[in-house]
């Protein structure tokens, strides 16, 4: 059922990092990752690795479960590796017929594997926590400032928390109307590229039609209950710090200061 | 009893004694399970067995969730059954080999709100879809979309304009007719009538009664007993995706506590007369139509103070 | 002075191709006067294309009439101020339940109303929860309006009208989609809160079946009031109801065949059980 399909993976708990105000959560990970482009350091991931894990433990997010997630880039992964190992050049370690693997290409394959891991893992548990509706809160209360360049971000949020809405809805109706086709004998698996993007036609034509009358309906539903802008709106669920936010806000900075001066001051 | 039944299936059109096996369909222990081995294992359908003659008309009515459109979809071969087997004309739709695209032409499935699927510049050439990936060649097809189109008795001024443009009644013809153009032996349509106003149900529904008459083998879908009732020769009722009643629509109907317990009931005009019937008057409970309830009461018409 | 007033409204609509010239003009709604009471449940019935949708939208404050004055609670529509006034107190519920739930989860879709009037947020939770309650889907606040079922959705939606408070609620056709479970749920709720709330409803459908308890029945036809009266009046008409391909209910049929038969029922038979009280009236018998 394509209905079952949740977006942005989020995993249903109780734990304090799923409380956190979605806005720590957000400026956390974008913290957190540039502080894995600083410093390619040992001490660096050491410490990104001792952060990242006790966030993890915190969450209550199964590692299964995250790690599920990283399947998706094993390739990337893979290449990453593979393309820093044979082509950094340095001093060589091991030969065989055309490729040689040096001492350099050895390290920084390991780094950047281990700084791209880092990096999924860490803004994969901001999904996992965080369910899209905050996302989508958090954000637009983070980018308000820019609502003085003329930014509709109010604007921009409530478009994507339609489409998240809209997202599951559509995907079935392409369900019924593939299906709708298929009795009518169409055929979607033979012929060359060209022939199967034409056959796609009678799948997108409806489909473009029913988001149509649906965005239709859904603008004269929301006029008809007084929707007009950001402007004059309150709140159901306001975003409010609590204590809980204002120390994981001083952990973070705690965090980015360890990362520098180790970055400086570490030998490795 | 038996007056009623036999009457019931002469009105579904003609009704031919078939008992040799080979054509129809039959569904033999048939279930369907999505979701097999998780958490949320869901039987939609559960060793469903059921026999459809040639050139029956069959009512197929259940509540959302009854599985009566996952059944549908079998018929065609769009789900495959995870247990059981199912004959088209005495052949096994699930055996290596055989052509599930040629199945789809001859069991014509019309969807709920069918006219979602309309996507061509012109009627007459959204009807030629089915036809033209049959591989029927030009002239051909546009024989059969014509016929088609007039089987549906929409009006000739349309076929060349924008199926967007027509009434909903209107496009959802034009949907049947895309089906119809196929010439399948078998129609399943599920809830043809929804969202449609009496208007649209009523000429929907008569013309189905044509086709039915003109050889075809339908399945109606419907969870509405009261259009149903005035058609079809058999009502087949499921619940939990398993078949719970199969008989003439008036044995269906006469159990009407145990339909409305899994949220159905009998038609307005059955429940007049069981309820008359409990108050002692000397009525029969099978009636499924106004007509018959009519003439049923004045039968006894000086219990009534009538002349 | 009553919620709505409308007088002598006309609404013309023009279609007109692509170099703007005038195609056709359709006078979709054609001297209506209708007034309804606070209170009041009113059902307007007519086949597609009657102009019954093209009338609710007007008390919307959606469509404006060509001709005519609507007022609402004392508003004229067609004043633009008083546009977000109209709005927030005469509801609308729409016939597709998918296409009218704003929200991720149940309980935001029901404050998006609320939030957008600028009511303070504890506030809104009252609404929420107590809209919720009314119609019965408070148990469901938490979930994703996806895994509802038609007739829920449609109530979901329904209590995002009712957080609003308004004092009548327009229902376009709302349960033209769902299955007969889903209809007996929103006509249900729908009666509830005519009957708790006192909200003024009027309820457009072309259900015959489901105009029965309303105080008053209109049916429109070609954009005109062709009959209006209470049920009882509306189906007795047996006659004109059927020249505008109006479907009776089967109980309503049966009497009117009995009728011609030479039994003395009388008009305006409405519901199965009034037959059977009826007929054993007629017997002499009492139940």
């Amino acid at each position: 059922m394509l209905r079952d399909i949740t977006l942005g993976q989020y995993y249903q708990t109780e734990s304090v990092i799923h409380r956190l105000d979605p806005r720590t959560k957000i400026t956390a990970t974008f913290f957190y990752i540039i502080s894995l482009f600083l410093f390619n350091r040992v001490s660096v991931y050491a410490l990104a690795f001792l952060f990242l894990g006790s966030v993890i433990a915190l969450s209550r997010v199964p590692l299964s479960f995250i790690f599920r997630g990283m399947k998706s880039i094993v390739f990337l992964l893979l290449v990453t590796v593979v393309f820093n190992l044979f082509l950094t050049p340095g001093y060589p370690l091991i030969s065989f017929w055309r490729f040689t693997i040096t001492d350099q290409g050895l390290i920084i394959a390991s780094f950047t594997a281990t700084r791209l891991i880092f990096l999924i893992v860490g803004s994969s548990l901001l999904t996992l926590t965080t369910t899209p509706n905050n996302l989508t809160d958090g954000l637009e209360r983070l980018l308000n400032p820019l609502k003085t360049f003329r930014v509709p971000v109010h604007e921009v949020a409530m478009m994507m928390s339609i489409a998240l809405r809209f997202i599951p809805i559509l995907l079935d109706e392409t369900d019924k109307i593939m299906k709708a086709q298929l009795s009518r004998g169409a055929d979607f698996e033979h012929g060359n590229l060209i022939k199967r993007a034409k056959n796609l036609i009678p799948i997108l034509v409806p489909l473009f039609v029913s988001a149509f009358r649906r965005a239709n309906d859904l603008a004269l539903a929301m006029e008809a209950r007084c929707y007009r802008g950001g402007d004059g709106r309150t709140k159901m669920k306001p975003l409010r710090y609590q204590s809980r936010d204002r120390i994981a806000y001083g952990i973070l900075v705690l965090y980015i200061a360890g990362i520098i001066l180790a970055g400086r001051f570490s030998p490795i | 009893m038996s007056w009623c039944g036999s009457f019931a299936l002469w009105r579904g059109g003609e009704y031919k004694d078939n008992r040799d096996g080979q054509m129809g369909i039959i569904i033999n222990h048939l279930s369907y399970v999505y979701g097999a081995n998780t958490s949320y294992e869901i039987r939609a359908l559960d060793d469903i067995s059921l026999k459809i003659e040639d050139g029956e008309f069959i009512g197929l009515i259940g509540h959302t969730g009854s599985g009566k459109s996952t059944l549908a979809q079998h018929l065609n071969g769009l789900l495959k059954a995870t247990e059981g087997e199912l004959f088209f004309n005495g052949e096994n739709i699930y055996e290596k080999g055989f052509d599930m695209r040629a199945l789809r032409f001859k069991v014509g499935l019309v969807f709920q709100y069918p006219e979602h699927q309309l996507f061509e510049e012109t009627v007459f050439k959204d009807v030629c879809f089915g036809p033209k990936n049959k591989g029927l060649g030009k002239k051909e097809t546009d024989l059969t979309a014509f016929d088609a189109l007039q089987k549906v008795h929409l009006p000739e001024k349309y076929y060349f304009s924008s199926p967007f443009e027509l009434s909903g009644g209107q496009k959802r013809c034009v949907a049947i007719a895309g089906v119809l153009a196929m010439k399948p032996e078998v129609l399943v349509l599920d809830e043809p009538t929804a969202g449609l106003d009496p208007q649209g149900r009523k000429e929907i529904l008569t013309l189905i009664r044509e086709l039915n008459h003109a050889g075809t083998t339908v399945i109606l879908i419907s969870h509405s007993m009261e259009d149903v009732a005035d058609f079809v020769g058999r009502i087949v009722v499921m619940n939990h995706g398993r078949v719970l009643m199969d008989g003439t629509p008036g044995e269906v109907f006469r159990r009407s506590e145990e339909l409305e317990e899994v949220g159905l009931s009998a038609p307005r005009v059955t429940r007049v007369m069981k309820k008359l019937k409990e108050q002692g008057f000397p009525l029969r409970e099978d009636v499924t139509t106004t007509e018959e309830a009519a003439r049923e009461i004045l039968k006894v018409r000086q219990l009534f103070g009538g002349v | 002075m009553g919620i709505i007033e409308a007088n002598h409204i006309s609404y013309e609509y023009t279609r007109r191709d692509d170099e703007g010239t005038v195609l056709e003009i359709t006078r979709a709604l054609d001297d209506v006067s209708l007034d309804v009471h606070q209170g009041e449940f009113i059902s307007i019935l007519g086949g597609n294309g009657s102009g019954k949708s093209t009338f609710a939208k007007h008390i919307n404050a959606i469509l404006f009439p060509t001709e005519g004055t609507l007022f609402v609670d004392g508003k004229n529509t067609a004043e633009p101020e008083n546009t977000w006034n109209i709005r927030q107190e005469a509801g609308m519920i729409f016939q597709n339940p998918d296409n009218q739930i704003i929200g991720n989860v149940v309980e935001e879709d029901v404050g998006f109303g609320p939030e957008n009037m600028g009511v303070p947020t504890e506030e809104i939770w009252e609404r929420v929860y107590e809209a919720l309650k009314t119609v019965g889907m408070y148990e469901y606040r938490k979930h994703s309006p996806n895994k509802l079922s038609g007739g829920q959705k449609q109530r979901v939606a329904i209590a995002g009208v009712v957080a609003m408070h308004p004092k009548c609620i327009i229902m376009d056709e709302p349960t033209a989609m769902l299955d007969p479970m889903g209809r007996k749920e929103v006509i249900r709720a729908a009666r509830a809160l005519n009957d708790v709330e006192k909200v003024t409803i009027i309820l457009i459908t072309h259900y015959m079946e489901e105009v029965i308890y309303s105080d008053r029945v209109f049916v429109m036809d070609q954009g005109r009031i062709a009959l209006s009266g209470t049920p009882k009046e509306v189906f007795s008409r047996v006659k004109e109801l059927e020249e505008l391909r109006l479907t009776l209910p089967q109980a309503t049929l049966l009497a009117e065949e009995l009728k011609k038969a030479g039994l003395k029922l009388p008009a305006g038979i409405l519901s199965e059980d009034e037959l059977v009280r009826e007929l054993c009236a007629l017997a002499g018998r009492r139940i």
